[in-house]
């Protein structure tokens, strides 16, 4: 019998925040009174989410906890990585208080369970009834996503998994326009994710059986300890990349990423982008490199084709996009394949980079996508490309602050873009991946190249007449697009402190 | 902490865009611009009077940490040729804000933007001409493609878009070969990470390694200072963007590819430069004579004009890779002759174009009838372009194919062809243009007014004194020239005929 104590307690005060929040919010959904029910649930999530960065603030650098008989372990990747989501979080609640820039009210449907265009859901829209558990929806899959990235053992991974996956399948289909596509795209995210999961699941008792051990430091003395080849703990290895490879939207796991980022309500599509690939990520690295590091010579290779293909993949079928928000779904597949290559580096110099590049550009996505919410037409955003014509000359400084997040997705110097990337190709270079490194930097070519079809569509066309309109935005979204612009600057010319934190914080415990 | 001259020097343009976009009116922002231009013209004449000739090759020098775990610095020196090269830009500037006084009027776009837009250049050039860390380098010669690009997308003329992308597309194609070209030189020797110059170039890379590396830097800076077979992207950028623009483009902008050859890549690679040298003096060659004669047929006075550059910048990179003391050292005075008369060209030439209001030959004749200044504008313009004793760009296309003929014969004597298409390029635009009888059209044509003259008149001056006298400028240089050969470890080859023997 194991006691739980307080240091064990003391690790996991970030995820404690969050959570406790999250359930605080079911309750402030049921007995608050509706008028004040929105405020309450503005200020309690971001006390949490504030809370839970301020200490990882503090936090990272400190010596690494393994508390729990290790099923959590707290180390520098842990803590950056939590930090990073509490940010992302932080501002996509932020964009959630948007109120004035659709005449309806919040970007969120009255009832998701009513019929798209029922007489029901005209009646509740008119009535400006919402459905204000969104907040603490959110707030469970960041905590969920937080867990993910502490769990020590593969069980409390796959909670965590579930913990963070369920929200985010319900949040994806409550878009409050385009009622149909949402729908579709939670359906679709509920059941390839479900899948995946299993997936994982199947994947984790497998490895169970190889190595007699669901704890990530008994999986690596199994491993490093075994003779011959072991076809078990290779299937079972195989499993969880792909339970993982389906979050982070890696070819040929991301069928279902244009569709589900198309369809979600646009604050919660740059929540998934952002916060769902940090916490990943950070797992998959995690998985790779501590628990299955004895196999590197196996996983290494297979990794190392997924990025090139993802990369490839993403960036070519970008090319094609004419909505806006498909195109940056495309363009989050090929990030997937650019941290990918960081990844095969296995070395802290390749963690280092893989969070630094984690930050970089879940902030200027949340930016980006907080942006689209912006352009609008009698029909809720107005995301196709044809009608972003001219848009930078109409108002400036909305286009300029999107091609700026575009610059740094496209890796242009002077923007946070081009640091993560030049350190993720420094980290595979080093570890010899020079074809890799080759792939990648014709793949930036090509990804550039759409990037840059945007900007000319919005600074170097006449504006479309009947055109979209662009909205003025509320206190929470004005504050998030400046911070994510200020940021994506400030990351691309002075990167030094974040940097240094990202490498400080680049060593797993094993 | 006191901020370095050198940080001055790309500080003072970058603050003046600032400044330009804050001011209330268009006119106001013009004036900043300018007299923002104008401090950097002075700080850019006390560098040069703290320039010690004969001292260490980076004077100057600055040194802060930036990324430290990665050993990237903002570090800055002034060698001989930087000095050239920033003097260049600091010249240019203010004769070019002033020639765009009108180009963004009554367009409808920003003139704020447009003024902010080439200080931003300006900063960037200049910083990637002084930078000694190739980290830093790097991100210049990128970022200086953003500003450029809106210049041309923003302002140019009916097909900027195509032009624009295009610009941008080639150069970032080359930027990224040259990224993974760093990214390699840099990992060379895994313990000691620092991307300085002066770190990089003292490293032992084996001969089929710098191969690579060194094809990788020179597919980027060949795409800047275009050489052919990759020069394509110029000849649409310069047509379609406005003339001052154009000006700054070939005059100022692409001068940073040819400068990154002889300040990067030959203390950089010197083994892998001398085995290759015979190459790029081949496509240089083909350049010179391809460019000229593309030039003959055109039709459109500022592709004439591109054209003529793109043959001016293979001499330029044939007399660096001659590897001779008076090849590279004339080339580095070709790059600031080159940018002063193709500046002049093209201001020239938008002098005619806002009169006339057509970039095609066909449409002129006559002018010199109605503009006679405007006509001894373009001959006086038109003789630095083809290289007329007694002017700046005589000097150095003389010294170049010198120094060219001690090594490579052959490609000296095709490439003097190339002053022969030049003279027979520049008289056709002369001629069908200013010569003739006038039609209907160019009759009325208003002549050279004052402000117009006084921005071309200084291009005029410095051509002409440099021309005369060389000397000064060219001992900066060569004090450059020679310490970076010195790197490489070529010498000049034996004279053909010793001195004194003739008959």
């Amino acid at each position: 019998m194991t006691t739980i104590t307080a240091g064990d307690l003391a690790a996991i005060v970030p995820i404690l925040l969050v959570l406790g929040a999250a359930v605080v919010g079911v309750l402030v959904d049921a007995f608050a009174p509706a008028a004040r029910r929105r405020a309450v649930h503005l200020v309690l999530s971001v006390a949490a989410l504030g809370g839970a960065l301020a200490w990882t603030l503090v936090a990272i650098g400190s010596a690494p906890t393994v508390g729990f008989n290790g099923a959590v372990v707290v180390d520098g990747p842990a803590i950056f990585a939590q930090g990073t989501i509490a940010l992302v979080t932080l501002l996509t609640v932020a964009l959630y208080a948007e109120r004035r820039l659709d005449p309806a009210g919040d970007p969120f449907t009255p009832a998701g369970s009513a019929v798209p265009g029922s007489e029901l859901e005209r009646v509740l829209t008119l009535q400006r009834v919402g459905q204000s558990e969104v907040y603490p929806l959110t707030l469970f899959a960041a905590g969920g996503m937080m867990t993910f990235v502490v769990a020590g053992d593969l069980l409390t991974a796959f909670v965590a998994l579930e913990v963070l996956s369920l929200p985010l399948y319900l949040l994806g289909s409550l878009s409050r326009r385009k009622r149909l596509l949402s729908q579709e795209a939670g359906m679709k995210y509920f059941l390839l994710g479900a899948f995946a999961s299993a997936f994982f699941l199947y994947g984790a008792a497998l490895v169970y059986g190889a190595t007699g051990s669901l704890n990530y430091a008994a999986i690596d003395t199994a491993v490093t300890g075994r003779v011959g080849v072991d076809s078990l703990l290779l299937v079972g290895m195989g499993m969880l990349a792909v339970g993982l490879l389906f979050k982070i939207s890696a070819v040929p796991f991301h069928f279902w990423t244009p569709d589900v980022y198309q369809g979600a309500p646009t604050a919660v599509t740059g929540f998934m982008a952002a916060a769902t690939k940090a916490a990943a990520f950070v797992v998959l690295l995690r998985l790779f490199y501590v628990a299955l590091g004895g196999l590197s010579e196996d996983w290494v290779p297979l990794l190392a084709i997924v990025a090139a293909v993802t990369m490839l993949v993403g960036s070519v079928l970008a090319l094609t996009q004419t909505d806006v928000k498909r195109m940056l779904a495309y363009s989050s597949i090929a990030h997937a394949g650019f941290l990918l290559v960081g990844m095969v580096s296995a070395d802290p110099d390749g963690t280092g980079a893989v969070l630094f590049y984690l930050l970089a550009y879940g902030v200027a996505t949340v930016g980006a996508f907080a942006v689209v919410t912006l352009v609008r037409d009698a029909g809720g955003e107005a995301t196709h490309l044809s009608q972003w014509a001219g848009l930078g000359r109409r108002s400036p400084v909305l286009g300029g602050v999107f091609a700026l997040f575009l610059l740094s997705f496209a890796g242009i110097p002077l923007t946070s873009g081009f640091i993560a990337k030049l350190a993720v190709f420094a980290a595979a270079f080093d570890a010899g991946q020079i074809v890799l490194v080759v792939v990648g930097l014709l793949s930036s070519a090509i990804a550039a190249f759409f990037y840059v079809r945007v900007i000319v569509l919005m600074f170097f066309s006449d504006p479309a007449p009947g055109g979209p309109t662009v909205g003025v935005p509320g206190p929470g979204t004005t504050a998030v697009i400046t911070l994510a612009a200020a940021l994506t600057v400030l990351l691309g010319v002075l990167p030094a402190p974040v940097f240094e934190l990202a490498e400080l914080a680049a060593e797993f415990v094993r | 902490m006191t901020v370095g001259l050198l940080t001055l020097l790309v500080a003072v343009p970058l603050l003046g865009a600032v400044a330009t976009m804050l001011v209330r009116s268009d006119t106001a922002a013009k004036v900043t611009a300018i007299v923002s231009s104008l401090v950097t013209l002075g700080l850019t004449v006390a560098a040069g009077l703290q320039f010690e000739v004969g001292g260490p090759l980076y004077q100057l020098t600055e040194q802060v940490a930036w990324v430290r775990p990665y050993g990237a610095y903002w570090s800055l020196g002034l060698s001989g040729i930087s000095l050239a090269l920033v003097g260049l830009t600091a010249v240019t500037t203010p004769i070019v804000l002033g020639a765009m006084w009108n180009e963004a009027d009554g367009s409808g776009r920003s003139v704020k933007g447009f003024y902010a837009l080439l200080l931003v250049l300006q900063g960037m050039t200049i910083g990637a001409f002084l930078s000694t860390d190739v980290l830093l380098f790097y991100i210049l010669f990128e970022a200086m493609l953003v500003p450029m690009y809106f210049l041309i997308g923003i302002y140019g003329g009916p097909k900027r878009q195509y032009a624009a992308t295009k610009f941008l597309l080639y150069n970032l194609l080359g930027g990224l070969l040259m990224l993974a070209a760093v990214i390699g030189l840099y990992l060379q020797a895994p313990g000691d990470r620092s991307f300085l110059l002066a770190d990089l170039a003292a490293r032992d890379i084996p001969e089929s390694t710098q191969a690579w590396l060194f094809a990788g830097f020179m597919i980027a800076f060949a795409i800047k200072a275009p050489l052919w077979p990759l020069h394509t992207w110029l000849a649409d950028a310069a047509s379609e963007a406005t003339p001052s623009q154009a000006a700054y483009l070939s005059g100022v902008v692409d001068k940073v590819g040819t400068f990154g050859m002889v300040a990067l890549v030959l203390p950089l690679f010197p083994d892998a430069t001398v085995t290759f040298a015979p190459v790029l003096v081949t496509l240089a060659v083909i350049s010179v004579l391809y460019g000229g004669l593309v030039a003959i047929g055109q039709t459109d006075i500022k592709r004439i004009i591109a054209f003529s550059s793109i043959s001016h910048f293979g001499v330029i990179v044939l007399g660096i890779f001659a590897l001779t003391s008076q090849g590279t050292g004339g080339s580095t005075f070709y790059m600031v002759s080159h940018g002063l008369s193709t500046a002049a060209l093209f201001i020239v030439a938008g002098l005619m174009i806002v009169r006339r209001r057509s970039r095609q030959l066909g449409d002129y004749g006559g002018l010199a009838e109605p503009a006679p200044i405007l006509a001894g504008f373009l001959m006086v313009a038109g003789l630095s372009g083809l290289a007329m004793p007694g002017l700046a760009t005589f000097v150095s296309e003389f010294l170049v194919l010198l120094g060219t003929f001690s090594r490579y014969q052959v490609a000296a004597a095709l490439a003097t062809l190339g002053i022969v298409l030049a003279a027979l390029y520049i008289l056709i635009l002369y001629q069908r243009t200013m010569t003739g009888p006038t039609t209907p059209a160019t009759r009325d044509i208003p002549d050279v007014r004052g402000r117009e003259a006084v921005l071309v008149a200084p291009l005029f001056a410095m051509l002409l004194v440099l021309g005369i006298a060389p000397a000064p400028l060219l001992d900066v240089i060569d004090d450059g020239t020679a310490l970076t050969l010195e790197q490489v470890g070529v010498s000049d080859p034996e004279p053909i005929f010793a001195q004194g023997e003739g008959p």
